[in-house]
This record gives structure tokens, C-alpha cells and sequence, in this order.
């Protein structure tokens, strides 16, 4: 009996748990689809112009743009420096490399807000010596996004090496394979759950950032999450929770997706 | 000839010394095994031999052709891994192959040699599976395979039987040991275990703490073993300290008297004697006396823990018939030992000796 009740429980404080966590997505989901401009309960009635609104605005469709081409170009760019780091870190004799990890992953701890005014000011002096423009330029806010990237890969890929059964690479050294074919054949296939991992990571890093970008776009080059912000300034209707939903819906699909060929659980 | 030859091979890490004057030949053909306890250098011996692990002195030679400091990839030898180290991204079929690829051997030929490599270990109906929808017995069949389709000069076995359950790991023994004879390898086994040894080896080299003790065959080590180290940690051993006197007695430290063979030296000693070489007998009168300590019957064998003057004596023998007296000595029953002279050997005193225990 009392096996049954602990259980029971248990069960009702795990169900708490996901419910607290899942409460907001549901909340946003659920008012996207309200009719009245000011949100309240019970809802007026059902409707889908608030997608319609959202899709109409061009702050939106080109926030979304950019950031979708931000997301790939800095994942594109810093998951295979991150994953070079983290094969040094781990595998290299290399002296001082605690004090290297610890650099690497030190944007983790510093807040955006202040990794943002820091490359503002660093892109201001930049700007001036090169005669050349970075802030609010796609090139500038990829080379900002790329460092929101490389402490994910690290973290994950340098994980997933240590995880790694060194002695696979040494059977195939023995069967004849010269150290690059060994690193291509295999330890790359075997890293690529973390590799996989810190990619789907990193594009969600840049895709939703705020903070850092906030202080790098311009005009006519704005993120999503900035272009969200910017609206919420003047109004607050229901179709910031319409993006919202189109953002829950697609970060979903790329975490189903990644899924199918690495198990999350795994490495996560 | 000589097939795998290693002289005066060291290996030290830093002050450390792992491996120190290791001489071997393994012969055309023949398994040999390095036993001894974890840490005393068999694994980084096998190493060298691999090419992975570079030694600071002394010569490595694999049919003849000097490959000391030669890399792995450039060495002609197979190696089965104790974690067995299956590529995990690779089928069955595509693992075994790799060898064969690396050897830039056709793709007719080489699906050939999968086939025949598989075939050795009886999985070829597994070929298209991943090693881990296969169980360990099978894993490590599937490394069998693999380090035997390159039909390697040399065949290295670390451990490869410590992952597997004991009723699998005496099959698996066998099954290795009939490959390696039918094949003609030239093997050479790392193992702590001494069963595996004795039952696998044409010859053993017993080990410890980086130095090479006593090679020889099972019956020579088991026999005639050079001092306590080997004489305890191959088969069990009874291992006493004391010295010989002038007169042809053998003196422990605790102040008993044993008989030793007549051609003895005088001097500090270890008296060793297999617990199935001493008799025992219930009550007191006929040899050296003692009191049971502990009976343990483990099926074919019992053996008695006989409490000599506050030493433990080991002694083991076939479950006595029925109708025999030994068949109601309960602990605490006074026993009395003795054994024949000539089945005692006198082994080299040495102080800090820690008999054939793991670390």
C-alpha cells in the first residue's frame, strides 16, 4: 500500500513539474488563436488573424529571414571551430588547458547585455580603423552569433569525445589505417551525436537571441526576436504569440528531426 | 623461428619503470601468455608490440623485420581489444572489411575474406547487423573476425575473455584456442587470470611489477615454479618462511619443523607445498598437528583450512567416500598433516613478497 501510494506520489509531483514548465508554452499556443485584441478570459471567440496580421507585417517576414540566415551562417561557422577547440582541449597535451576551456566557455557566463555593448563598442572602433561598415551589417551580427555558437559545440562535442572509446581509433590503426583516415573513418562518425547535438544548439542559440543582438542591428537589419520586441513597444496583441507559436512549431520540428539521427537523450 | 622476438624491451613513464628487461620469443605458431596481476607491465608489453605505446629501450622484431619504432598502421599484427572497440557507426560485414580496405584489396576478394572471417566464427548469418543489436559474446566474435581477416603476422589478445560470463568465457577459450592451432597463429595472450593461461598457452610468462619471473610451460611453472611469486600465483600454494638448518630441517618463523629433501642448502627459505600434496587425517599422532579452521566444498574438491600453530595450511583432495572418516571432520576437529619430502620445493627467500594477490 504504502509502495503504491509513495508512487502515486511521485507520479503527481512529476506531473506538476512538466505542468509548471509547459504552462507558458500552452498559454502562448493557446492565445494566439483569441479574438480580442486585449487579452482576457474567457476568449470573444476563435480566429487565425493574428497569423494573418503577423504574415502581413514586414518586419516580421524579414526579421525571420535574417535570422534564419544568421542561425545557419554562425552554426555554419562555429560548429567546426568548436569542435577543432574541443579536440584540442581533450585530446592535446596541450599546457593551460583548463584556462583555454574556461575561455571558451566563458560567454555562458557573461550576460548578454554586456557581451553586446562590448562588441558594439569593439565594431565602433573597428569601423573606424577599417573604414568599413560592421554594425548592422549581416556580417557582423554572423561574426556576434558565431560566438554565441562555439561554447555550445565545445561543451557538447568535448562531452561527447570523452564519452569516446579511444580504442576503437587504435583497432583501426592496427587494421592499417593512417592517422587521418582513422580520424576521418572514424572518430568523425563517432562524434557526430555530438557534433549533430551542438549544430541543433547552436542554430537555436542565434535563432532566438535577444539580448546580445539588440544592441548590433540597425535599421532595415533587424533579427526576429528584435523585431518582436520593437512591436511589443506599441502594441500588444495577440500576434507576438501568433510568431511565438510559428517559433515553438519550428524549433519542435528541428529537435523531432534531429532526433531521427541522434537520440537527444543521448547527449543532452 | 622466431616469429615475434623482443629483447631487453623496457618502458618507463617519467621515474616510473612500467616494463623493464623483457626478453621473448614466441615461435612459428605458438601462444604465448603474459599472466600476472594488473600493473605489472603485460598490458604495456602487448602495447609495444602494437606499436602504440613507444619503448624507451630495447628491440621489437615481427618475422624478423625490426618494427620498434615503426607506427601501428605500418605493423603486421591483429589485435583484439579487452572492450572488443567494434566501430559502432559499422555493420558486422563493413567492420571486419575495414582491415581488408586498408589493404586496398578489391571488393570481389575482399567480400570474400569478410566471408571466410565470419564464417571462422560462425556469424556469417549476422553480417548486416550493428554491434550493439549484438550480444558480448557475439561483439566479441565480430573482433575475432576482424583483427583474423588480414591474416596478421602476429595475432595480440588483450584480455579477451574479462567481458564475458564464466560459463561463455570457458567456450569462448576453447574456441580461440582451436582457431589459433587450426590457423597456425603466432599468438600472443595478455590475461590476469591463470585458468586462462594454463588452459590456452603453450607457454606462460608470469610477470610482475615490470620484470619478466619465469617462463615455461604450465607443468614446468606449475611444478618447479622459480620462487613464491610465480608458485603462489600459478595454482594455489601453501608458502611458509623460515630457514634450513645444517642439519636438513626446515625451520618456520613460528618455531615449527618440517622434513625437507635431503640435497637442501642450508639458509633463509620459503618452503612451498600444493595444498593436494599434503594428507590429512583426523585426531593427532601422525605428522603435524592442527585444528580445522574452515571446510569448503566446491563440488570435485574440498578443501580444509587446518590452523598450524596460528598458520593457515591449505589442504585440498576429493570429496572423501561415504564410509571414510574424513567425511564427519567438522571445524574445530584436531587433524594431523603430512605429505611426501620430495613434493616440497624450497624457493628463494625474498622480504617483501606479496604472494600472486591482486593489488
Amino acid at each position: 500500500m504504502m509502495a503504491v501510494a509513495r508512487r502515486t506520489l511521485f507520479r503527481g509531483w512529476v506531473l506538476l513539474a512538466y505542468m509548471v514548465i509547459f504552462a507558458p508554452v500552452v498559454m502562448i499556443v493557446t492565445i494566439s488563436f483569441f479574438q480580442q485584441e486585449i487579452v482576457s478570459f474567457p476568449p470573444d471567440g476563435l480566429t487565425l488573424r493574428w497569423y494573418w496580421n503577423a504574415w502581413q507585417r514586414p518586419e516580421f517576414a524579414r526579421g525571420f529571414v535574417s535570422s534564419l540566415q544568421i542561425a545557419a551562417l554562425a552554426t555554419l561557422i562555429g560548429v567546426p571551430i568548436g569542435t577543432a577547440a574541443a579536440l584540442a582541449l581533450v585530446r592535446s597535451p596541450l599546457p593551460g588547458r583548463g584556462a583555454f576551456n574556461s575561455l571558451l566557455l566563458g560567454p555562458l557566463a557573461v550576460p548578454g547585455v554586456v557581451c553586446g555593448a562590448a562588441l558594439y563598442m569593439f565594431y565602433v572602433r573597428a569601423e573606424n580603423f577599417l573604414d568599413q561598415d560592421i554594425t548592422a551589417t549581416l556580417g557582423g551580427l554572423i561574426a556576434a552569433h558565431t560566438l554565441l555558437t562555439i561554447p555550445w559545440t565545445v561543451r557538447l562535442v568535448a562531452a561527447s569525445l570523452q564519452g569516446l572509446d579511444r580504442a576503437a581509433e587504435e583497432a583501426a590503426a592496427n587494421l592499417g589505417a593512417r592517422p587521418f583516415t582513422v580520424f576521418r573513418r572514424i572518430t568523425l562518425p563517432m562524434m557526430r551525436p555530438g557534433i549533430v547535438a551542438a549544430s541543433m544548439f547552436s542554430f537555436i542559440q542565434s535563432f532566438e537571441n535577444l539580448d546580445l543582438t539588440m544592441l548590433l542591428v540597425g535599421p532595415g537589419r533587424s533579427t526576429l526576436p528584435v523585431a518582436m520586441l520593437s512591436y511589443l513597444e506599441f502594441r500588444i496583441d495577440p500576434t507576438l504569440a501568433a510568431v511565438a507559436t510559428v517559433q515553438i512549431l519550428l524549433v519542435g520540428i528541428l529537435m523531432a528531426v534531429t532526433d531521427r539521427f541522434v537520440k537527444l537523450s543521448r547527449v543532452i | 623461428m622466431a616469429q615475434l622476438k623482443l629483447s631487453n624491451l623496457a618502458k618507463h613513464f617519467g621515474a616510473a619503470v612500467a616494463v623493464e628487461h623483457v626478453d621473448l620469443e614466441v615461435r612459428d605458431g605458438e601462444l604465448v601468455a603474459l599472466l600476472g596481476p594488473s600493473g605489472c607491465g603485460k598490458t604495456t608489453t602487448l602495447r609495444m608490440v602494437a606499436g602504440f605505446v613507444e619503448p624507451t629501450a630495447g628491440q621489437i622484431l615481427i618475422g624478423g623485420k625490426d618494427v620498434t619504432h615503426a607506427p601501428p598502421y605500418a605493423r603486421d599484427t591483429g589485435m583484439v581489444f579487452q572492450s572488443y572497440a567494434l566501430f559502432p557507426h559499422m555493420s558486422v560485414a563493413q567492420n571486419v572489411a575495414f582491415g581488408l580496405e586498408m589493404r586496398r584489396m578489391g571488393r570481389a576478394e575482399r567480400e570474400q575474406g569478410v566471408l571466410e572471417a565470419l564464417k571462422l566464427v560462425k556469424l556469417d548469418h549476422l553480417a548486416e547487423r550493428l554491434p550493439r543489436e549484438l550480444s558480448g559474446g557475439q561483439q566479441q566474435r565480430v573482433a575475432l573476425a576482424r583483427a583474423l581477416a588480414v591474416n596478421p603476422s602476429v595475432f595480440l589478445l588483450d584480455e579477451p575473455l574479462s567481458n564475458l560470463d564464466a560459463k561463455l568465457r570457458s567456450e569462448v577459450r576453447l574456441q580461440i584456442r582451436s582457431l589459433q592451432q587450426r590457423l597456425g597463429l603466432t599468438t600472443l595472450i595478455v590475461t590476469h587470470d591463470q585458468e586462462e593461461a594454463l588452459t590456452m598457452a603453450d607457454r606462460l610468462v608470469v610477470m610482475d611489477r615490470g620484470k619478466v619471473l619465469q617462463v615455461g610451460t604450465a607443468e614446468e611453472l606449475y611444478e618447479r615454479p622459480a620462487n613464491a611469486f610465480v608458485a603462489g600465483f600459478v595454482g594455489r600454494c601453501n608458502l611458509i618462511s623460515g630457514f634450513v638448518d645444517p642439519g636438513g630441517v626446515f625451520r618456520t618463523d613460528w618455531g615449527g619443523e618440517f622434513a625437507v629433501p635431503q640435497e637442501s642448502a642450508p639458509g633463509k627459505a620459503i618452503f612451498a607445498l600444493r595444498p593436494e600434496r599434503v594428507a590429512l587425517r583426523p585426531g593427532t599422532g601422525h605428522g603435524i598437528p592442527g585444528r580445522i579452521s574452515a571446510i569448503t566444498y566446491l563440488g570435485s574438491l574440498s578443501e580444509y583450512h587446518v590452523d598450524v600453530s596460528g598458520n593457515s595450511f591449505l589442504v585440498s583432495m576429493p570429496p572423501p567416500p561415504n564410509d571414510s572418516p574424513l567425511r564427519c571432520l567438522k571445524i574445530g576437529d584436531q587433524v594431523s598433516l603430512t605429505w611426501d619430502v620430495a613434493a616440497v620445493r624450497l624457493l628463494p627467500f625474498e622480504p617483501s613478497s606479496n604472494q600472486g594477490e591482486e593489488p
